[in-house]
């Protein structure tokens, strides 16, 4: 099942970042295995959590973004992809729809959901060991969004991987069909939502 | 009654296969019996038919119908599987995910949901268009074996068809109008009703989505094992013609 073409002339560059999502995504990158060996001839990764680099060195052939925007600075991200890559992908559940963090969104009978959350998170909750009894305030932290916003909302997203996470599998043959020019959809069997 | 049935049998097309229909029969069922698969959420096998979420919706004679309430007449030419219908069936759906709190990562009927699998077999892969309405909707603990999380719930009917003319119960009902209407259960909480686990409406198979939840059995299914991990809704239909 290896679709890859031989290596162009010149290596695609792909960057990839985590927003409000578990890592779990990045990980299942790693779930190609073996078949990353072939996937590097054709590609040089940019900015990634993979090479630790925090800024754009070069424009993109393709971003893939994980998690959805909790926060501001997720949006900052969201848009520096936006601008940097020709081909953005929304890698993974929390990235197409907002995932296990937009369960925040929809608290039952509450007005304010995020005040309700983070109250219960470290004020009110029963197990909890907050001995300042105050949600944090570091002007370091990022501010919080009302909502947790699938990518979609926020920028264009010209593909979507579904999956939680993705299979390596279905991963590896969206890239490597996007690289050879060659990707008109999934097949049916591929597509997970969990 | 056999005799009755071969007498009164006749051919029509569905997306040009000839389909053997019985007077009375509806598109769906001689469908279903010929191996030709028409999507379906709110029809269930042994429930009578509603055509309320008209995921089946074919065309017939020009007109759009739902398959599974329209009866069969000789002759007639249906579409079924043409572009602009799997497109409006993957719009319906991706609204009813829209429309709820639909939560497939978190679901303990991720795998085994009917919703879910629609949308994998119309391919709900791209981008949305529509936003998320995010309700706020509330979760029935009340009854010692059974759960209600709502949030999940599409509205099909079939858990108040089935407790109606299976268990001859009426625990389910539907209340409000339009965008409104909901599935509510007839008291202050389902502890309140005469609801059984044992109930038809409560089994596994009634409730298509994971609203209707029986506690203590959460999760029980391995992931690769579970119903549609096995291949696509309408498989079993499909394979009868093969």
């Amino acid at each position: 099942m290896n679709d890859l073409a031989p290596a162009p002339h010149r290596k695609a560059r792909i960057a990839t970042a985590s927003l409000a999502g578990c890592f779990g995504c990045h990980m299942a990158i790693l779930d190609i295995d073996e078949r990353l060996i072939d996937l590097m001839k054709l590609v040089d990764v940019d900015r990634s959590p993979l090479t630790d680099k925090k800024r754009f060195t070069d424009r993109c052939d393709i971003g893939i973004i994980e998690g959805g925007c909790c926060n501001e600075e997720n949006v900052h991200v969201l848009h520096d992809f936006r601008r940097n890559c020709d081909v953005l992908i929304a890698l993974g559940q929390c990235a197409i729809m907002g995932g296990l963090p937009a369960m925040r969104n929809a608290i039952m009978h509450s007005d304010a959901p995020l005040r309700e959350c983070l109250d219960e998170a470290y004020i009110t909750g029963k197990y909890i060991r907050n001995t300042t009894h105050q949600v944090p305030n570091d002007p370091a932290l990022p501010l919080l969004l009302d909502e947790v916003y699938p990518c979609a909302q926020v920028v264009e997203i010209d593909f979507q991987i579904p999956g939680c996470a993705p299979s390596g599998d279905i991963i590896f043959d969206t890239l490597a069909k996007l690289l050879n020019g060659k990707f008109r959809g999934f097949e049916p069997e591929m597509i997970k939502f969990d | 009654m056999s005799d009755n049935r071969r007498e009164s049998s006749f051919v029509f097309t569905i997306d040009g296969v000839e389909v053997k229909a019985f007077s009375g029969q509806t598109i769906m069922e001689a469908a279903d019996e010929a191996g030709v698969y028409i999507p379906r959420l709110c029809d269930h096998e042994g429930l009578r038919h509603q055509g309320s979420c008209r995921v089946c919706t074919v065309k017939a004679g020009g007109r759009s119908v739902a398959a599974c309430t329209q009866p069969a007449s000789p002759g007639q030419s249906v579409d079924n599987e043409t572009a602009s219908l799997t497109k409006m069936r993957r719009d319906l759906v991706e609204m009813l995910f829209h429309e709820g709190n639909h939560l497939c990562p978190i679901c303990e009927a991720s795998g085994n949901c009917e919703l879910q699998a629609m949308a994998y077999r119309l391919d709900m892969t791209e981008a949305t268009r529509f936003p998320y309405l995010e309700p706020c909707r509330a979760l029935d603990a009340s009854h010692p074996d059974i759960a209600l999380d709502t949030n999940r719930c599409i509205s099909c009917g079939r858990c108040i068809r089935a407790s109606q003319d299976v268990d001859g119960k009426g625990v389910f009902g539907y209340v409000g109008r339009g965008i409104h209407r909901r599935v509510a259960v007839n008291g202050e909480n389902l502890a309140d009703t005469d609801a059984e686990a044992a109930d038809h409406a409560m089994s596994s198979e009634v409730c298509p989505v994971g609203c209707i939840i029986r506690k203590r059995v959460g999760f029980v299914t391995p992931i690769g094992e579970r119903e549609f991990d096995k291949g696509l809704i309408g498989h079993e239909i499909e394979e009868k013609r093969k």
